[in-house]
């Protein structure tokens, strides 16, 4: 490897598609076992200084690989992730095994349970190779807001992956695993595979269990998959999704062939452009990027046009009042008493609630929590979180309209390609506007898609977000599939 | 109706909170709420007399909900399992230091 630790030549590897990792297993080219090491080989290279992994599940993976390989040299049929490596964001529990979303006040705290989303990897033959890095507790738009030390993008390791899932966009787009998971609640899977270049997925609200999902706010939280292509992002989806008994919220709507499903031509298919995501603070090169990617969705023998989302200037404050309201009340349970970090020498109960909370959470989740206190105290809450619901209320509307005369809807994932590390952490409002093009679709409930649409002149990657209704999840894999196809 | 943060308002929501923040933490806390509200007072300019607050997206669609599950008693966690990660714990409480009356 060269010594010049910021060229991306150094860490960027496209992984293996799924298809082709199970033609090695099941034709007898490749032991799991032997997978599994090489993968632990490019960790231990790449992670010292890249930062993706927090954890590493040897034992369990190597158990894993081991069952896998017993079944393969028996001539058994083999489960549908058979083999493959996986990590999962820091946010989902996994039995045993540290999780500590990404905080100091879980430092060390091993959960008595596994996240539904991890079982059924498990249960379908992937390998967990580890705990990946984001930004603590879910809140944050670079990963720079973890107590470990931030992710580094594989593109440019001087710039971020993106947050808060930005271990699990990194991790795929250097190979340090074949897929990932991570969490999105204003967009913490879209925009991280939009900065590095790789597929994430937004499940529709109530598609994916959040059974497990250390919550960050329990109206928005969804988990999801990442992959180097759109097909095995399909894959994934269809693994982890469906009803659980655990999650209160989750949804009945049968599971689809979703991999299947993207193979269908996206020729037909009514592709709505909105207006309100193409205007003031959108890089010039980003723009012509996704405009590249529309103009391939028409030669598709996509049907475009204008589509009009009139409130979208109006999401951000919306969600950063539920988002944080809803945080406020959901990290009350970090108080040094049952788990986590304990305060020594507190003399009442009070202070060691108040000292723990204060010595154990990063600066933005304290931000967050006052922020959210503060708009459901008595007296604020009627002009602060009530309005929030009713404008949100707005905005979903609005979407239904909008998928009355479309299938789908693109935007840019974010207004800017990945940008340095330090440089907007000085001022918390400029790193939430990051997130205009991604919170609407999460406030909303619907689903969404962001593959990779070109490049910048700087070789930073683009990326496209397709949006689709409801449990549409197979209509937005086909757009996408499509703009993947024209390689922007 | 956008209210100025206060010192006053930092140190109730902090107690709320049950955030102990240091004076550093207390002046900073009041110029990001600030700046943070301000902007999000732009949310005033939009009429919502009438429009039924948005809490939980499942009522949108159709294939959103399932019905409550049976009321089943079932195993839960191991007492064992979850008694570990206690900072503090005689094997069946969680001991917390005493809460002392006011």
């Amino acid at each position: 490897m060269s010594t010049d630790t910021k060229t991306a030549a150094n860490y960027l590897e496209t992984p293996k598609t799924l298809p082709a990792l199970r033609a090695d297993l099941t034709e007898g080219r490749v032991k799991v076992s032997d997978l599994a090491s090489e993968y632990y080989e490019r960790i231990e290279k790449k992670n010292h200084y890249l930062n993706v992994y927090l954890s590493l599940t040897k034992e369990r993976a190597l158990a894993q690989a081991e069952r896998i390989d017993a079944m393969a040299a028996k001539g058994d049929p083999l489960p549908p992730l058979a083999g493959v490596p996986v990590g999962i964001k820091d946010v989902l529990v996994t039995k045993g095994a540290v999780s500590t979303a990404g905080s100091k006040i879980l430092k060390g705290y091993h959960p008595p349970y596994d996240a539904t989303v991890v079982a059924r990897l498990e249960a379908a033959g992937a390998v967990v190779l580890g705990k990946l890095n984001c930004d603590e507790f879910a809140m944050g738009s670079s990963n720079e807001n973890s107590a470990y030390g931030p992710v580094r993008n594989p593109v440019d390791p001087e710039r971020v992956p993106g947050g808060s899932s930005g271990g699990s966009a990194a991790a795929v787009a250097a190979n340090m695993a074949v897929a990932t998971l991570g969490s999105d609640t204003g967009g913490s899977i879209r925009q991280p595979a939009s900065f590095c270049g790789v597929v994430g997925v937004l499940p529709t609200y109530g598609r994916v269990s959040r059974y497990g999902l250390i919550a960050f706010a329990s109206s928005l939280d969804r988990v999801g998959p990442f992959a180097a292509n759109v097909r095995d992002a399909a894959t994934l989806l269809g693994v982890i999704a469906g009803h659980d008994p655990n999650d209160a919220t989750s949804s009945p709507a049968p599971v689809e062939d979703y991999a299947a499903e993207s193979d269908k031509p996206a020729k037909g298919l009514r592709i709505g452009v909105p207006a309100e995501y193409f205007g003031e603070g959108l890089d010039a090169e980003v723009r012509a990027a996704i405009e590249k990617g529309i103009a391939a969705l028409e030669t598709a023998g996509c049907a475009i046009q204008p589509v009009s989302l009139p409130h979208t200037q109006y999401a951000v404050p919306t969600y950063y009042l539920v988002a944080t309201a809803e945080a406020s009340a959901n990290l009350a349970r970090f108080d040094g008493v049952r788990y986590g970090y304990r305060s020594p020498h507190s003399e009442t109960l009070s202070a060691m609630y108040s000292h723990s909370r204060d010595e154990g959470f990063g600066a933005e989740v304290k931000r967050r929590i006052m922020l959210g206190t503060y708009a459901l105290s008595a007296g604020y809450y009627d002009a602060y979180y009530l309005k929030a619901q009713q404008v949100r209320r707005l905005l979903a509307e609005e979407f239904l309209r909008a998928f009355s005369q479309v299938d789908a809807i693109v935007t840019p994932t974010a207004p800017t390609a990945p940008f340095k590390l330090g440089e907007k952490t000085g001022d918390p409002l400029a790193m939430y506007l990051a997130d205009i093009y991604t919170v609407t679709a999460s406030l909303a409930g619907i689903c969404g898609v962001s593959v990779p649409c070109g490049k910048t002149s700087a070789g930073l990657p683009v990326g496209m977000q397709v949006l689709a209704r409801h449990f549409r999840e197979s209509t937005a894999f086909r757009v996408a599939r499509a703009v993947e196809a024209a390689e922007i | 109706m956008t209210a100025r943060v206060t010192v006053e308002d930092v140190k109730r929501v902090a107690e709320l909170a049950h955030l102990d923040l240091t004076p550093e933490e207390s002046t900073g806390m009041l110029r990001d709420l600030n700046s943070i509200l301000d902007y999000m007072a732009e949310l005033n300019e939009l009429e919502t007399k009438g429009v039924a607050p948005l809490a939980q997206v499942s009522e949108l669609s159709d294939a959103g909900h399932s019905g409550p599950r049976r009321d089943v008693l079932e195993p839960s966690l191991p007492r064992a399992a979850v008694m570990a990660e206690a900072p503090e714990t005689d094997g069946v409480f969680f001991k917390v230091p005493k809460v002392i009356e006011r």
